[in-house]
């Protein structure tokens, strides 16, 4: 486009009598704002109606428990890989055949960003994001996440699992 | 007591200012309500049923905030603003009859708290004042954003005050007296003024409007443009006194509306019902506050509807459409009086 060239002078539509007058049209706006009062609500009343997050959501990351027992190794990729830090892997060795376990497990859920390159690099599918979404906590100690609080059963996140073997 | 005009006067007084700072803690209530039924939301519903306690627990938590003056404001001014917007706010209800008489214990008993003869210049008079209050604020808080909202309301206040003067000369004119009473009188039957006096009745609500602050005109606080305006600088209860002072503002305002176009507390059929004495008061005070109350909603609904003024406009409308409609308005109401007397 050359410099030169004018730009496009655009008219503005006259109002007509009626609009000029005003009173009509704010009738109008009366009209559609008094409709509106009768259009169902979105408010989600939150705490007796709560939001089931999609197959899709990543919420805090846990461990899953198959057969009472996590399926976690102790190979500290998650660890490794987490951008804020947050995990803290201590490995040992078991009687059963997947040989390690961990002793010791904490997220600091005062530092996940829920990312989820901790479910995505972890080679046996043990730690995945779960749907829960609420976080709080009054303490910083309790922000800090060991097993018992990370542990949860496979059959609950059925839905996840399923999610992550379609689409990876 | 010795007197007892004055010790009725000062039951009225007491059971009118009751009823009217409760009625305007709902009026908050509603608005908040219906503003979020218009945009599809619920609004506060948890504070008792239906929200029904929220109006306390917004008092509560004004009255626990902290009272900050800033460092370089007029300490006594700034005290003295809002006091002054209540006052006004709360005093201009005095002249209004929300009743015609009611026979209570043996006594006959004016439903109006004072029937001053010249009503309608004290309701002027003190509307006008209640612009101290705000343009007082915006000056002692030393803050330009409140100081632009206290000149814009002063500005404005006094390009919509002679409109609204000018609107209500009409109806005095029609009437033949200054008196809210008589004017209430005199719109007996279907004769309300706001068949009489249909464009009278549409500057005045407009200017009604403009000296409540109430949203095509919220001038004074526009929020994009000024922060809070004139309140920037106000908290707790101070801050509250404001909030109030709008509120009342506005239930004066649509009672005065009431009383000069809608026929005040008189409803055509209730007369011939045949009810007795007592009752029919009742009626009549009930009549009152549900055209109060339709105003109201009246007043709420246009705030979620009809986008802020921009201020050459609001100055355009005041003096190019608004006053000379009034003086043609007046003409017009000289002329068919003249020609019918």
């Amino acid at each position: 486009m050359s410099s030169n060239q004018h730009p496009k002078i655009i008219h503005k539509k006259d109002l007509t009598f009626w609009q000029k007058l005003y009173i009509p049209e704010i009738l109008r706006g009366l009209r559609l704002t008094l409709a509106q009062i009768f259009r169902p609500k979105f408010t989600r009343q939150y705490p007796e109606e709560r939001w089931k997050p999609p197959a899709s959501f990543r919420g805090r990351p846990v461990l899953v428990e198959e057969n009472g027992v996590e399926r976690c190794v102790a190979c500290g990729l998650c660890a490794r890989v987490c951008p804020a830090l947050a995990i803290e892997v201590q490995g040992s060795e078991t009687e059963l055949w997947k040989e390690r376990y961990p002793v010791k497990f904490e997220i600091n859920m005062l530092r996940c960003i829920f990312c989820g390159f901790c479910e995505e690099v972890c080679p046996e599918e043990a730690i995945v994001m779960s749907d829960e979404y609420e976080l709080t906590f009054t303490s910083q100690e309790e922000g800090i996440f060991g097993k018992d609080k990370l542990l949860m059963p496979a059959v609950k996140l059925k839905d996840r699992l399923e999610f992550l073997r379609q689409h990876r | 007591m010795r007197n007892p005009e004055m010790f009725i006067s000062l039951i009225k007084i007491v059971v009118v200012l009751v009823i009217m700072l409760t009625a305007v803690a709902y009026i908050v209530l509603l608005e908040r309500r219906l503003a979020a039924a218009i945009q599809n939301r619920i609004g506060p519903n948890r504070v008792g049923w239906q929200g029904f306690l929220q109006p306390l627990a917004d008092v509560l938590k004004l009255v626990l905030k902290e009272d900050i003056v800033p460092k370089s404001a007029n300490k006594f001014i700034h005290d003295l603003a809002p006091v002054i917007s209540i006052s006004v706010a709360l005093t201009t209800f005095a002249v209004v009859p929300f009743g015609d008489h009611i026979t209570l214990f043996g006594q006959n008993i004016k439903l109006q708290i004072a029937s001053v003869n010249v009503g309608i210049l004290y309701i002027l008079a003190l509307t006008s004042l209640g612009v101290y209050g705000v343009t007082l604020s915006g000056w002692a808080s030393n803050n330009k954003y409140s100081l632009l909202g206290g000149l814009r309301s002063s500005a404005q206040m006094i390009s919509y005050e002679l409109a609204m003067g000018l609107s209500i000369i009409g109806v005095v004119m029609l009437a033949g007296s200054l008196e809210l009473d008589k004017i209430v009188q005199a719109q007996a039957g279907w004769k309300w003024n706001i068949f009489l006096q249909p464009i009278g009745f549409i500057t005045f609500v407009v200017a009604a409007f403009a000296e409540t602050n109430r949203l095509p005109f919220d001038l004074p606080e526009a929020e994009p443009e000024l922060v809070a305006g004139y309140h920037t600088e106000y908290s707790g209860l101070k801050f509250g006194l404001f909030y109030l002072s709008e509120y009342a503002n506005m239930l004066t305002s649509c009672a005065i509306i009431t009383t000069l176009f809608l026929g005040g507390w008189q409803l055509p059929f209730l007369d011939g019902l045949g009810l007795p004495d007592f009752w029919l008061s009742l009626f009549h005070v009930g009549a009152f506050c549900l055209k109060v109350g339709v105003v109201l909603l009246f007043f709420i609904v246009i705030r979620w509807t009809i986008p802020r003024f921009r201020y050459d406009q609001l100055m355009n409308l005041g003096w190019k459409v608004m006053l000379p409609l009034t003086i043609a308005n007046l003409l017009a109401t000289g002329f068919v009086i003249l020609l019918f007397e």
